[in-house]
């Protein structure tokens, strides 16, 4: 049976589409065969991230019109092994996804694959509402910053009431905080909300601390998902936060400042 | 640095001003959010019948629901006005 996981956060610009693009292909290459659907009807860019814009022929909402079947609809990521896409439409009709709809796609993915990564959009309307209602694992990117936290904890109500498992009296969803666009430079000058203060206020499981890096604006500028960049502490810190996922247990990183050389003072450095 | 920072003017640590800020803001609005959503509308309703033969004002009702594992409480408080109505 496939883990279905939604990456949601309430705040937009947060990091869910890098976040969706780096896990699952992080699942992928644990050898774990992963789908990624992209729930963002009408603003796809999920393909844009995984670098497969132009392969795009038919979409999820063409696979609930039954007007594709879902393997033609499914893209096949060129650098993974074992990782599919599944693209958002770009119509603007927003009742385009229906819950029954939704529920057949998953199901029909659940039999062949062993992760479903939904990646939500912004906001707390119908896509973010279908992204979350089947889920069984939902990690909340967070960024260590007022409105973002305040919108995570309104998205924990909204999976604590209004999806499948909380409405049928189910298991509860497994909640886990991804923490991104982490400063620790900032932490410590006392300029931004600690790791600390985040899981204090949240009070879910912490997935993973992604530190602030210039390697995640140069992965989706090339359509890599940052976690195979193996320079990257983004991409380490993703890769960490997969293995988390999967049950490992690993110390979190990249919690301090980093001690800059004296060259690397003088002449910057990237990270 | 350290011994260069002892000279700038001190710094406010906003960090924790967002925290205390957050901490309210969520407090409230789990409260709220743990109210079923009929809520305002049985409030209303309930004011409309009780205006029938009592006038009180909005602010004179408050109606607060109350779940525990196996015992939920519907609380109802009106304040009555000082003068008894004939």
């Amino acid at each position: 049976m496939a883990k279905i996981i939604v990456v949601t956060s309430g705040k937009g610009g947060v990091g869910k589409t890098t976040t969706s693009a780096a896990i699952g292909t992080g699942l992928a290459l644990k050898g774990k065969k992963t789908a990624i659907i992209d729930f963002d009807v009408g603003l796809r860019n999920l393909d844009l991230v995984m670098n497969c814009e132009r392969r795009v022929v038919y979409d999820f909402v063409n696979v609930i019109n039954e007007e594709a079947t879902l393997n033609q609809a499914l893209i096949k990521d060129k650098r993974t092994e074992g990782l599919f896409i599944l693209p958002a439409s770009q119509t603007r009709d927003k009742d385009a996804l229906t819950q029954e709809g939704v529920q057949r796609v998953l199901n029909e993915l659940a039999e062949t694959f062993d992760y479903i990564v939904c990646d939500s959009p912004a906001g707390i309307e119908k896509g973010a509402h279908m992204a979350m209602y089947f889920a069984d694992v939902a990690i909340i990117v967070t960024n260590p910053e007022v409105s973002s936290v305040r919108d995570s904890d309104r998205i924990l109500g909204i999976l604590q009431s209004k999806t499948m498992r909380a409405e049928t009296g189910g298991e509860p969803i497994e909640e886990y905080l991804l923490l991104t666009r982490y400063s620790p430079e900032r932490v410590e000058k006392g300029e931004m909300l600690s790791v600390e203060d985040v899981e204090d206020i949240l009070a879910i499981q912490l997935l993973g601390i992604i530190p602030e890096s210039k390697t995640v604006l140069k992965a989706s500028n090339q359509g890599v998902p940052v976690i195979l960049d193996d320079e990257s502490i983004a991409g380490q810190a993703y890769e960490d936060a997969v293995n988390r996922l999967l049950g490992e247990e690993v110390e979190h990183r990249f919690l301090t400042v980093a001690k800059k050389g004296f060259l690397k003072r003088m002449f910057g450095g990237n990270q | 640095m350290k011994f260069l920072d002892y000279f700038k003017s001190k710094k406010v640590d906003t960090a924790s001003i967002a925290k205390d800020r957050l901490q309210i803001i969520v407090a409230h609005e789990r409260h709220n959010r743990d109210q079923p959503d009929y809520l305002p509308a049985l409030q209303k309703e309930i004011l409309e019948v009780i205006r029938k033969y009592i006038p009180i004002a909005e602010e004179q009702i408050s109606v607060n629901l109350d779940k525990n594992q196996d015992l939920s409480v519907l609380e109802l408080n009106i304040t009555l006005p000082d003068e008894e109505v004939a």
